[in-house]
């Protein structure tokens, strides 16, 4: 299992199964092509052919590198760093050569026979070492940022607010219903344990939809039949996906203090969870009592949740919300989080 | 410093959202009477019950927790001080920063939740010593516009909700408040009133506020030859025109446009 804490001690190799990698490989392979191309010639027209010329041999070799990458993806992810720094150097290097041989047999042009092997492997081997050193030092400059977001993970959650109107609610039950509140309490240490974890490991979805029930049971004891809580849990849901923690509890956490507590009136909170493709789908909806106005206040925890899963997924993670009218005349607040859903290969 | 035995209770509301505090409550001043003879004569769950429940009662204290729907406490306490015999009003809270900041910069008295037996016979006694809290007080601590108005009329507090309030009148001493039904005076300046609710209503003119979305759009008055001609507003559901004065048109001019489209 790749855990980031992991990840980030050896700076690993990028995952080539994210788009974002992908993206960034093709703009700066792209990047150095140009660069050669404006080096090797005379004016600006003439490095456009050049270019043009080079794309001819890039492309096709950056493509099929990428591919092959991505489907190696998970392999490359086991073995220890250096080896696969070096299975990647390799790679581009064989498959310059490889293409360079075919080229020139196809062409029955001369490529300058084994020194010309040799310069477009060595070519190919630069341009990947100079991604990979991309890649490692991007690595490095975040990793002080999922630090970063660790620490502001652990203080945006939980409003003390929950906190101390859970106590109190316990409190309130210890003379009439001993048991319950002893499940209470049970609950309120178990969610406390959770939240005291080291938030860089990911964590089954299983545990943080567990995390989310305890949570709930706790928020029905202080508001009793003003909260109802409606869960709709695809059956082929991967539960042991790994997704980042805290995912979802914050925005629970939200949808109660900012939807249920200001209603009044009692108000449910819709939860969906469903796999399509190769994406995991998280919907929660709240009703809101402001009215058209938004949710005030919350946009710290969204915020959190948002920058972690870029760091977690890159560009392949997304989280959107809206405030919707009903045509009754009330109003909801939605969130969705759509997250790439093949790490159940890992 | 013992109560003496011929204290006669106190009276008390006791105004919470959640059941278990207010559960929690009732068992505390179970447990302090002994000490401090007290009986709860209303109890509810948002300021606006409150003030219903408490009608043509004479409570001496108001325990009131802050974060309430449709109406907070802060609300509810600044309409309990307008009430002829106003209760001594505690403030209850779990965990409001801004809140707590303000009681201690303004000493009011507030209660932490988990609330503990000794700190709420403490409070409930000083509360013989203690003014009600002043309106003028409540008015500095944090928080959004208010929900409700509130006038009295004939001995009796009432309640206008803002959301009712087609628009605001300043005639030379008081201000009107009109709703669909009825007018209402009040004893508050319409400056003040542009300040709180300046996101729901809008200025026409030196002395007339009317809510945005009372206004169906705007016309003309008079023949429109002389130099006299005047803009009007139009509202949705009274049949009277409100003035515009010509030195607020240019200001309305953007607002009468996104009615119109």
């Amino acid at each position: 299992m790749a855990s980031i804490k992991q990840n980030l001690a050896d700076q690993p190799l990028p995952d080539f199964r994210n788009s974002g990698v992908m993206l960034r490989s093709l703009l700066g392979v792209n990047l150095l092509a140009l660069g050669a191309a404006l080096v090797q010639s005379q004016g600006v027209q003439d490095s456009l052919q050049h270019f043009i010329d080079m794309a001819a041999w890039v492309q096709p070799l950056l493509l099929f590198d990428l591919a092959l990458l991505a489907l190696l993806g998970n392999s490359l992810q086991r073995v220890s760093a250096w080896i696969g720094r070096t299975l990647v150097l390799l790679l581009a290097a064989v498959s310059a050569m490889l293409l360079s041989a075919l080229w020139s047999h196809l062409l029955f042009a001369d490529g300058g026979g084994g020194q010309g092997l040799l310069r477009a492997g060595l070519l190919a081997a630069l341009a990947a070492g100079f991604m990979l050193g991309y890649f490692a030092l991007r690595a490095g400059a975040l990793s002080p940022a999922l630090v970063e977001a660790r620490l502001q993970a652990l203080s945006a959650r939980i409003r003390p607010h929950f906190l101390f109107n859970s106590l109190n609610a316990v409190l309130s039950l210890i003379r009439v219903d001993p048991r319950r509140a002893e499940t209470a309490l049970e609950e309120l240490a178990d969610l406390f344990r959770a939240l005291m974890r080291d938030h860089r490991e990911l964590v089954p979805l299983a545990d943080e939809l567990a995390l989310c029930r305890q949570y709930l049971d706790l928020e029905k004891l202080r508001l009793a039949e003003r909260l109802h809580v409606e869960w709709d849990i695809a059956p082929n849901l991967p539960l042991d996906l790994k997704v980042p923690p805290l995912m979802v509890q914050p925005l629970l956490e939200n949808a109660v203090y900012h939807g249920i507590e200001p209603l009044g009136d009692p108000g449910s909170i819709r939860i969906r969870l469903a796999h399509r493709a190769d994406a995991l789908q998280l919907d929660i909806v709240n009703p809101c009592a402001g009215g058209a106005e938004k949710q005030r206040g919350s946009h710290m925890a969204l915020d959190n949740i948002r920058e972690r899963l870029a760091l977690y997924y890159d560009l392949e993670a997304r989280l959107e919300t809206h405030a919707v009218a009903l045509g009754d005349g009330r109003h909801e607040y939605r969130v969705r989080i759509v997250l790439p859903c093949r790490a159940h290969w890992r | 410093m013992n109560v003496p035995a011929a204290t006669p209770s106190l009276s008390l509301l006791v105004c919470d959202d959640e059941a278990p505090a207010l559960a929690r409550l009732r068992d505390l001043l179970s447990d302090i009477a002994p000490q401090l003879p007290n009986e709860i004569v209303a109890e509810a769950d948002n300021g606006l019950h409150a003030l219903a429940a408490i009608e043509g009662m004479r409570v001496d204290v108001a325990l009131v927790d802050i974060r309430m729907p449709k109406m907070d406490g802060i609300e509810l306490a600044r309409h309990l001080s307008r009430l002829e015999h106003p209760p001594a009003v505690i403030f209850t809270t779990a965990y409001e920063v801004y809140a707590v900041q303000a009681f201690e910069l303004n000493a009011v008295d507030y209660l932490l939740k988990p609330v503990r037996a000794w700190r709420l016979l403490e409070a409930l006694r000083k509360v013989h010593r203690q003014a009600p809290l002043s309106a003028a007080l409540l008015a500095q601590l944090p928080q959004g516009a208010r929900s409700h108005l509130s006038c009295h009329e004939r001995g009796r507090l009432l309640l206008i909700a803002v959301a009712e309030i087609v628009y605001l009148r300043a005639d030379l001493k008081y201000v009107t408040a009109r709703t669909r039904d009825r007018e209402f005076l009040l004893d508050e300046s319409l400056t003040h009133l542009e300040r709180e609710f300046g996101g729901q209503f809008i200025r026409l003119h030196r002395g007339v506020l009317v809510a945005r979305d009372a206004v169906s759009g705007f016309e003309k008055s008079g023949d429109g030859d002389d130099a006299e001609t005047q803009w009007q507003a139009i509202l949705r559901d009274l049949p009277e025109r409100l003035p515009v004065s010509r030195r607020q048109w240019p200001l309305l001019k953007s607002f009468a446009r996104q009615l119109s489209s």
